[in-house]
């Protein structure tokens, strides 16, 4: 959104495209790679433990000899696909709530109101800890939790646009015109909503996937063979001490750029996005 | 004079009657807490007996049935939570399973520690971060804004545990400045740690915690301070000849700073969410370890105290923020009334 606008080449929507399709090929490169890398790439070698990054092992070895490279992009493809169910559900349980609010039902929007300070009154890490442990810490505790914690920020949103559209003129005028709710909802709201449906998803994403690594670092969430961030990291704790530094900073960083390049993605949508800034 | 004192008696009648609401709705809220976390922890197919038993050595099953019937295992769910919600209201917590103690008394002393580090942390980060946005606020777009609007979105993207991870590992281990981890050395007495032992074992958990926090801050305060530099009474100013350290002292600081206060009473949510983290890298016996340790050894009876008492810090937060957002906003002074 800078104020210097113009520059040579290419506008900001054609950048903001472009950036887009890169990154969603990025996105899906990483999936794609965590599953066609075979297990023994990953494998242990005790051979090779302990190994400083080299040309072979570009993040080095860890202390049972696996290649970090690999296990950490396996790792990132899991932080993928518990990022992408879970900020779905979370984006639809979001949109439901707005269309309750829409359906203006007196009451239904006050008790949507208290959920939601329910569920902010709860620290986060708190509750998917508890979730995780009543669903005995795994991956579906994991993906439960982050799906239910992460809705309400995004609900609001949309519960603040719907309450400003439902006394919109020319949602009035269709209901003047006899258009039952339904037709009003399919043709004027979700239209109108869909924009920041799909940012609020796409920002929901690294919050996800901070979220999971954090969780699978406290020990909950994957078991310890498997391949993740947060579990990686966690064992890399036991080897600071002996110096073995390239298996807490290669793993992270990967983690921090590719988060940053999802909230990066999604700010460039939201300013393709949004009538006030795409004159820009 | 009578008219004054009226008015006076009306206000506190009005912010009473305010305060009045907000206590039941969040009495509410911790009610809801309390069967929701109640609810979750009967559905985990860990149990807790099992586990008891396992930290206790060899027992018979007349032993395993009695100890069941003691904790009233046996009996349905509904009845359970009532018996512990009375005992909760008698300010009976339980006893914990891992440390074998009242559960009360191990919150309030590990909420001792971390009231400590979340106390510091939330300081730095919201003098670091309102400094910050100030400096971004009043620079928009040439290049301290730009550098320092870049480390923001850096440091809102970095996991707390990883920037604690990188920290003890350059300056407790390659540097050796701090001690790797605790709130006090190692095999010294509670009596004898002095302040600064104290302090020093704190820094580097306080640090992680502040840095994680500090671009909230820092990008709300940007975005206020850039509306109020918009605005027209600091075009007027302007052209009355005032210069920029005039304008933000005069305007900048009097607008921006009671909604950075208010914002930060309103992130105790992420703050103890932060602390959990903070604190299980550096091994600092706070909540947060505490809370992760009784979901991982399945002490039930822990876990639910610090759910419950982690709520009730974040709704004083909350009504902290509410109150002041009164304060700060004339609108919605007016809209309560």
């Amino acid at each position: 959104m800078s104020r210097t606008g113009y520059k040579k080449g290419l506008n900001r929507r054609t950048k903001t495209l472009f950036l887009t399709l890169f990154l969603s090929v990025l996105v899906l490169l990483v999936y794609a790679s965590g599953i066609l890398i075979p297990g023994e790439a990953a494998g242990t070698n005790i051979q090779y433990a302990g190994q400083p990054p080299s040309w072979a092992h570009p993040f080095g070895t860890d202390n049972l000899g696996r290649d970090l490279l690999m296990r950490t992009l396996k790792g990132l493809s899991v932080s993928v696909t518990v990022g992408i169910t879970a900020s779905c559900v979370s984006a639809v349980i979001a949109i439901l709530t707005g269309i309750a609010t829409a359906a203006g039902l007196r009451g239904v929007d006050g008790v949507i109101g208290w959920i939601i300070d329910l569920m902010m009154g709860i620290p986060h890490t708190v509750l998917i800890l508890l979730i995780s442990f009543s669903l005995g810490r795994g991956l579906k505790g994991l993906l439960v939790g982050i799906a239910a914690t992460h809705w309400t920020s995004l609900a609001r949103l949309i519960r603040g646009e719907v309450l400003q559209l439902r006394s919109a003129h020319y949602i009035a005028a269709s209901r003047r015109l006899g258009k039952s709710g339904g037709w009003i909802l399919t043709h004027h709201l979700l239209p109108h909503l869909a924009p920041q449906f799909i940012v609020g998803l796409i920002l929901m994403f690294p919050h996800a996937i901070l979220h999971e690594a954090s969780i699978s670092f406290l020990g909950y969430g994957l078991s310890p063979e498997q391949p993740a961030i947060g579990i990686i990291l966690a064992e890399s704790m036991r080897y600071l001490s002996s110096g073995m530094w390239w298996m807490a900073v290669f793993p992270g960083l990967l983690l921090v750029l590719f988060v940053l390049l999802l909230d990066r993605l999604g700010e460039n949508l939201r300013a393709a996005l949004d009538p006030y800034s795409t004159q820009e | 004079m009578e008219r004054s004192e009226r008015d006076s008696i009306h206000k506190i009648r009005r912010i009473l009657g305010w305060l009045v609401v907000k206590i039941l709705r969040a009495l509410s809220l911790l009610f809801a807490v309390s069967v929701i976390s109640f609810a979750l922890v009967s559905a985990s197919p860990v149990d807790p007996v099992q586990r008891y038993i396992m930290g206790a050595g060899p027992v018979s099953q007349e032993q395993q049935s009695l100890i069941e019937a003691y904790w009233g295992v046996d009996r349905p769910p509904a009845e359970r939570y009532f018996n512990w919600l009375s005992a909760l209201l008698h300010g009976d917590l339980g006893v914990s399973l891992l440390y074998r103690r009242p559960v009360a008394e191990i919150i309030a002393e590990r909420f001792g520690n971390s009231l400590a580090l979340m106390l510091c942390a939330w300081v730095f980060s919201g003098m670091a971060g309102y400094a910050l946005g100030c400096v971004m606020g009043m620079n928009r777009d040439r290049w301290p804004d730009q550098c320092i609007r870049r480390i923001c979105y850096l440091l809102g993207s970095v996991p707390a545990f990883w920037l604690g991870l990188i920290l003890l590992m350059v300056f407790a281990v390659m540097l050796g400045w701090f001690p790797v981890g605790f709130s006090a050395p190692v095999g010294i007495l509670d009596s004898e740690v002095t302040l600064w032992q104290r302090l020093h074992h704190l820094m580097l958990p306080a640090l992680t915690l502040g840095l994680v926090s500090l671009s909230n801050i820092a990008l709300h305060t940007r975005q206020r301070m850039i509306d109020v530099m918009n605005s027209a009474y600091v075009l007027f100013a302007r052209a009355r000849g005032e210069g920029s350290l005039t304008l933000l002292w005069r305007h900048g600081l009097r607008n921006t700073v009671l909604p950075a206060v208010t914002l930060q009473f309103a992130s105790f949510a992420e703050l103890f969410g932060g602390s959990v983290l903070a604190e299980n890298v550096f091994s600092y016996p706070g909540l947060g370890s505490a809370v992760s340790e009784a979901g991982l050894g399945s002490d039930v009876p822990l876990l639910l105290g610090i759910t419950l008492f982690s709520t009730l810090f974040v709704c004083v937060g909350n009504m902290i923020a509410d109150l002041l957002y009164g304060i700060v906003d004339p609108r919605v002074r007016e809209v309560s009334r």
